[in-house]
């Protein structure tokens, strides 16, 4: 074993934040560095204050040193100010728990959450002193793999990447152990690289992408085949059936230096039902999975006082929907062990009076804002992306918030939504002037945040076909908005730079040969792309160029059913006619039911698998089903189909 | 009942600030189920104070820290075992070996300590430091410029430097400085006193050593303003 501590110390002196070099949280790990286990470096592709609370990283890293074959630590991309050190000086990328060089590790497993992180990857890969390129990398050098929510295309790293997990990987992470475990036994084993990859590409939801030649269909969509005959044409997504005996992680890291979510996480379910078409996340990690109430309170109080953290975050997608909401909150609030002085956040808030209640409930002191997502900003755009939110579930949240002392508000919304007109972006300034003026009723100080980002089309949605708004109709937008917003008094409008969303766009749905672009802009310095005062443009399009490719036809082409998509070969559990009915029926403005409380529509995420949604209650959450159309109590709003068919059950 | 903990600070844990290692004693205590008294007000925070800071990057064998424990909820023979509990949760490299109770009406650390000694490392060798050494020594008045508050201020550093000693580290040729500087009415900086005369020096290990406190005819150290508690305390080496 070895350690560059000895070199990187006298260094830290230089650097920003020399704490995130040093490892020492609650829960780090030593692993013993014995030479037959199998070692994983799980990285996370950015700064460690955004790396360190990533929860799958997390839990990876625990069943990994439980495993007594596997050891794994983990390691996160220096600031620009030590990667400087490290190249001049010559340290290679590290572990923080041992500091550990990274290319002494078997596996070097990347967490890919957002698509400008690429090149980062690409700079870990170079720091690291790893060849690239996957087909450079020959029994000596680590095996790279990525997993997370970029990968369900992840052909843009294809040629640097030597295997993609797809899925939840508590179960995965066990089987490729295995399998390399194996290998490495073996005498020589792990230089028979090609083999192993191989049997690397036969296990369940594990993509390697070298096993894989594409050719181009004459409009020049890319098509993949199987090299031979032992590979899978289809590679499933992996999926845990009960979250409840996953109960990770068990030991979260608390760390020395402050991080974003700084605080306990516990996560009561995975997947969401509410099915809004532009959301790849809740398409994608259906079924929803929830935890008894139960666990998720010992998980809270042993949590809470095991790290010491004052905070405990309930984390799922739309947390509000948790079966056991209410009773999961008010006994945390009124255990006499946290003394009153615990507070619990929910980072994903449901647009209705109901949610505000339960929020009004866990924040003692201090009302400082609330956020909500309304997402568009007129119904028939919320029917659109099948976001079913009246105009009054948002002024019923808002009204309620403000007369329970909160005075400032956040809203989310997207523009460059498909069909989305100028009226539609222009309701989102209505929207937020009406909610200034409620707030104005209470205290004069009442502001409203608008946030507006730029619709990015993500694969395995409904909305994968469509072309996304140009850069120039998303500037205008923002400028519209601003204009349109300088009207009222209070509300302050923030953007995402339609730049980056450009960028965006083309890596979402891009294809094997954006691998050497994204290599042309990392080699022009182009890193840490998701910081503003970093992200280049001109670098991407001018790699794009360089490579002959045209930006336009990656992000602003429309696609239709025959074309083939460069995620084809990957299953994320959703049948493909069920994304395009939406597609279609999106662009006929129609709604479609939360499936947890009226039958299944026949998605493919419950079907295909034999699984059905666990939830801890079958009743639907408390407070009925606000922020549907399915509240119908005063339905005026509701499309006369959907009334139909809800009368009819 | 206020409680004053000395501690360590050394190995990796010295690159963790100031402002991150008290957030580490307001998480630690918690876990230690050490019930503290809150202030009062709007949002309640817990009564913990800190001596003054250490550079970030420095390592100490004297940090002081003061808090109030809630006698009601806190089982007080159990007092005893506090620094050893504290010292396994804390992170490594940071151990309790002191503690003493403050009466409740006490002078702060920052307001009471006078001076604090540095071991300074410094890259230069002994001959090169003992001719700058003698320089600083020899001025009566050593002027620097820094910034305050965005403003360009003149300071005369020679009367917060009350002593400086040599001595060689043979094995890589480096120098080690052990100075004792003021902190009143301001804390003099290892990095302002090596910038003092010229040429400068280069450091490249701080570690404070010891914190006074100057009584009238003498030097104290800030855990002989507390009374020693009753019983054998369970004190861990650094």
């Amino acid at each position: 074993m070895s350690t560059i501590w000895e070199t990187l110390e006298g260094y830290l002196d230089q650097v920003e934040k020399p704490a995130r070099y040093i490892g020492l949280e609650e829960g780090a790990q030593k692993p013993p560095h014995d030479e037959s286990n199998v070692a994983w470096l799980l990285t996370y592709p950015d700064v460690y204050e955004v790396g360190l609370p990533n929860q799958g990283l997390q839990i990876l890293y625990e069943i990994l040193n439980e495993s007594p074959i596997a050891e794994a630590e983990r390691a996160y991309a220096p600031w620009v100010d030590l990667e400087k050190v490290m190249r001049a000086e010559h340290i290679p990328l590290f572990s923080v728990d041992t500091h550990r060089p990274a290319n002494e590790f078997d596996v070097i497993a990347f967490n890919l959450s957002s698509e400008l992180v690429y090149t980062n990857l690409i700079n870990c890969l170079d720091l690291a002193n790893v060849p690239l390129m996957s087909s450079e990398r020959s029994g000596g050098h680590p095996l790279i793999g990525a997993g997370g929510h970029c990968v369900y295309n992840p052909e843009p790293l294809a040629d640097i990447v030597d295997f993609f997990a797809l899925g939840d990987g508590e179960e995965v992470v066990s089987d490729i152990t295995e399998v390399v475990h194996q290998f490495k036994s073996a005498k020589n084993g792990l230089q028979r690289r090609q083999e192993l990859l191989l049997a690397l590409s036969k296990i369940e939801g594990v993509y390697v992408p070298s096993m894989y030649e594409p050719t181009y269909h004459e409009n020049g969509a890319q098509v993949l085949k199987p090299i031979s005959d032992e590979v899978p044409e289809l590679i499933e997504k992996r999926t845990i059936v009960d979250l409840e005996e996953w109960a990770y992680p068990k030991e979260q890291l608390v760390p020395i230096t402050e991080v974003v979510h700084d605080r306990l996480n516990v996560e009561v379910f995975r997947g969401c039902t509410r099915g809004c078409r532009f959301c790849q996340a809740g398409m994608i990690t259906r079924p929803v999975r929830e935890r008894s109430d139960e666990q998720v309170r010992t998980m809270i109080q042993s949590g809470l006082k095991r790290t010491g953290y004052d905070e405990v975050a309930l984390t799922s997608l739309s947390t509000a929907d948790y079966s056991g909401i209410r009773d999961v909150v008010e006994e945390t609030m009124a255990d006499p062990v946290n003394c009153g002085q615990v507070s619990i956040s929910l980072p994903s808030l449901r647009v209705d009076a109901f949610t505000v209640d339960i929020a009004a409930s866990i924040q003692n002191a201090r009302r400082t804002g609330l956020t909500f997502a309304p997402e568009a900003g007129t119904w028939r755009m919320r029917q659109v992306i099948n976001k079913l939110i009246r105009e009054e579930d948002l002024y019923g949240a808002v009204e309620s918030a403000f007369s329970q002392g909160w005075r400032r508000m956040k809203l989310y919304f997207l523009i460059g939504l498909p069909t989305e007109t100028d009226e539609d972006t222009l309701g989102i300034a209505r929207l937020a002037a009406n909610c200034v003026a409620i707030g104005k009723r209470y205290t004069s100080a009442a502001s409203v945040t608008v946030s507006v980002g730029g619709f990015v089309p993500k694969p395995f949605t409904p909305f994968q076909w469509f072309g996304q708004n140009t850069l120039e109709e998303l500037n205008r937008k923002v400028h519209m908005l601003k204009d349109e917003v300088r009207k009222t008094k209070g509300v302050k409008l923030k953007w995402h730079d339609p730049k980056a969303t450009l960028v965006e766009g083309i890596l979402s749905r891009g294809d094997r040969r954006l691998g050497e672009v994204l290599k042309s802009v990392w080699s022009s310095g182009g890193t840490f792309q998701e910081w503003s005062e970093y992200f280049n443009l001109d670098l991407w399009t001018s790699a794009m160029e360089k490579a002959g490719l045209d930006y336009e036809w990656y992000a602003y082409r429309h696609r239709n059913l025959e074309e083939p998509l460069p995620w084809d070969h990957l299953d994320a559990g959703l049948y493909k006619d069920f994304l395009w009915q939406e597609w279609r029926d999106a662009l006929e403005e129609k709604g479609l039911e939360d499936c947890r409380w009226t039958p299944c529509y026949d998605c493919g995420a419950c079907t295909g698998y034999g699984l059905d949604h666990v939830v801890a209650s079958t009743s639907p959450p408390v407070g009925g089903s606000q922020g549907t159309w399915q509240d119908l109590d005063s339905g005026s709003f509701a499309p006369q189909l959907l009334q139909i068919t809800s009368k009819a059950r | 009942m206020i409680l004053r903990l000395q501690t360590t600070k050394i190995g990796k844990i010295r690159f963790a600030s100031h402002r991150d290692i008290a957030k580490v004693w307001e998480r630690s205590l918690r876990r230690a189920e050490i019930p503290l008294v809150y202030s009062e007000g709007f949002s309640p925070r817990p009564k913990i104070a800190f001596g003054l800071a250490l550079p970030t990057g420095a390592e100490s064998v004297c940090e002081y820290l003061d808090f109030h424990l809630d006698d009601q909820k806190y089982e007080t023979s159990n007092i005893s075992s506090l620094p050893e509990v504290l010292t396994r949760i804390l992170p490594e490299g940071i151990a309790i070996t002191g503690m003493v109770k403050m009466q409740s009406k006490y002078i702060s650390l920052q307001q009471s300590v006078t001076s604090t000694v540095w071991s300074i490392e410094v890259k230069e060798n002994i001959e090169y430091v003992n001719k700058w050494v003698k320089t600083v020594l020899d001025s009566e008045e050593l002027v620097i410029e820094r910034t305050r508050k965005g403003k360009q201020v003149v300071d005369d550093i020679r009367p917060y430097i009350r002593d400086v000693k040599s001595e060689e580290n043979t094995l890589l040729g480096r120098t080690t400085i052990q100075t004792e500087l003021s902190t009143q009415p301001r804390s003099l900086r290892p990095s302002e006193f090596l910038a003092a005369a010229e040429p400068n020096l280069t450091m490249v290990r701080l570690r404070r050593l010891k914190q006074f406190i100057d009584t009238e005819d003498d030097q104290i150290d800030p855990l002989d303003l507390g009374d020693s508690l009753n019983f054998d305390l369970e004190l861990c080496s650094p």
